[in-house]
């Protein structure tokens, strides 16, 4: 399954129903070190683009949005404990939650790999 | 302090520099400044704490005072401070506060005797504003020279005593809170033993043209890295040192901000300064509130602005918070009322409209490791 970015800088990977959401290499750049992530709670109903998590570096707390709609049926726990796995593996470990979707056609408004790569290009 | 205004951002000498060492510049107080290098603000910052680390601060405001004949420039800038200035001995440095009519403070900075002048380091954002109350205050009595286009590199942690002394031994024996000039690769600079971070370390001030060869030497010293303003914030903020615009300004009295001990016993009695009514009242009956230090439990980190609330009621307003790297968890400062303010008390941080329970403490957070011979 292909993955989805949006232009807050988060990825979605679907893998039957449930999106896996983090943030891109792109994103943790810009944040720097990542010293605590508070990710939402499972069962929580979430709409594309609500306020979902907040990941803090040291300078800054930064809100994460939700890139499509659902239930959260996960989080990353781990990452309570090794908030780093955001800059290190932005896109593997550092996952911060995962949604059952509640209308996948959603994904078909957000950005491909491609378009996602031409539009951090544009921000210089 | 604020980010920049409209206009094109000004550079240090060191801005080629920065770009060389693949800083990320950003806009501060009207300066295109690194806020960090490559290796990110905690390596730099246990960088700082372990060994030692070079920030470039050219862009504070240096200003030298010259007595004109008949006059005093240290009982001129009393006049406008509350600090000692008149004990100052030669290579005397002092920390002090410029202050308003309501006791406010204007502007926070150092102070050094020279013998011959004071040198005066003043904050980037203030330093325009604060050479024309220079001006309005002090014209009479002395020459008032800006030297905002020197270098002013801080060399900090505890290594930094060793690798400066390799460029000038003189230094090694230096107390804290001293001044001299000193020959660094042939060129003359002024040297204080002081800082930013509550370690111990340098300023080190620079002809303009010399700023870039001597932060190249100091860097090429195997226990010195390059720092940014990233690592800068937090390890003042471990040190419970006050950064000027955020947890002191016009509105806060030295009193308050717990800045009592760098007014001089004897200026407390005889005033002089402006604001000096407002001052003695609050020493001698007590301030309305209190700079504190908060730790907040658990790992959310209250920044600025977050709510201080003790049994529902609002009792004051963090000022600085964020993480502290030595001590692997968030700290806080900001202000409460004074009854509020004894050390244990327990409040709440409202951080993103949830309460998150912190106690107040004693700062600094850090120790300080400041030599003192």
């Amino acid at each position: 399954m292909s993955v989805r970015y949006t232009n807050e800088h988060e990825w979605v990977r679907l893998e039957g129903d449930v999106g896996t959401i983090g943030i891109t290499t792109y994103a943790q750049e810009q944040l720097g070190d990542v010293v605590f992530v508070e990710v939402p709670a499972v069962g929580r109903k979430v709409a594309k683009g609500e306020s979902v998590a907040v990941v803090e570096s040291v300078k800054a707390a930064s809100d994460i949005y939700a890139p499509v709609s659902g239930e959260v049926v996960e989080a990353n726990a781990a990452l309570a404990d090794s908030p780093g796995d955001v800059n290190a593996e932005p896109t593997g470990k550092g996952w911060f939650f995962k949604i059952r979707l509640s209308d996948k056609a959603e994904l078909d408004g957000l950005m491909d790999e491609a378009a996602y790569d031409a539009f951090v290009k544009s921000l210089g | 302090m604020t980010e920049a205004a409209a206009g094109p951002l000004k550079r240090t000498p060191l801005y080629i520099l920065h770009r060389e060492l693949g800083a990320r510049l950003v806009p501060f107080a009207g300066y295109e400044m690194p806020v960090q290098y490559p290796t990110g603000i905690l390596a730099e910052h246990a960088q700082t704490r372990s060994a030692a680390g070079l920030f470039d601060v050219s862009h504070m405001g240096q200003v030298r005072l010259t007595a004109k004949p008949g006059h005093s420039a240290a009982k001129a800038l009393e006049a406008i401070v509350p600090g000692d200035i008149t004990g100052l001995q030669p290579g005397q440095q002092r920390y002090t506060q410029l202050t308003n009519e309501t006791g406010g403070i204007l502007d926070d900075l150092m102070t050094t005797s020279t013998g011959d002048h004071l040198l005066l380091v003043l904050n980037a954002a203030c330093k325009d504003a604060d050479l024309a109350h220079l001006r309005k205050h002090l014209a009479a009595s002395c020459e008032i020279e800006p030297m905002f286009s020197r270098g002013l590199l801080a060399l900090q942690g505890p290594q930094a005593a060793q690798a400066l002394a390799r460029l000038a031994p003189a230094v090694a024996t230096m107390k804290f809170m001293t001044g001299t000039y000193v020959m660094i690769d042939g060129v003359e600079c002024y040297v204080t033993r002081s800082g930013y971070t509550g370690g111990d370390g340098y300023e080190i001030s620079t002809p303009a043209d010399a700023a870039d060869t001597i932060a190249r030497k100091l860097l090429a010293q195997p226990e010195v890295k390059p720092i940014g303003l990233g690592a800068r914030d937090s390890l003042r903020l471990e040190a419970g040192l006050c950064l000027y615009g955020h947890d002191i300004d016009t509105t806060t009295t030295p009193v308050e901000a717990g800045l009592l001990w760098s007014i001089g016993k004897e200026r407390r009695t005889q005033g002089g300064f402006p604001g000096a009514s407002v001052i003695q009242k609050q020493i001698a009956e007590g301030a309305p509130r209190k700079r504190v230090g908060l730790l907040p439990e658990g790992k959310a980190i209250a920044r600025e602005g977050a709510e201080i609330a003790l049994a529902g009621k609002i009792v004051g307003k963090v000022t600085s918070g964020g993480f502290a790297p030595t001590l692997g968890r968030a700290i806080a400062m900001g202000y409460v009322e004074r009854a509020q303010s004894a050390n244990g008390t327990k409040v709440e941080l409202v951080v993103r409209g949830k309460p998150v329970p912190a106690e107040i403490a004693p700062m600094p957070f850090v120790k300080h490791a400041y030599y003192r011979g």
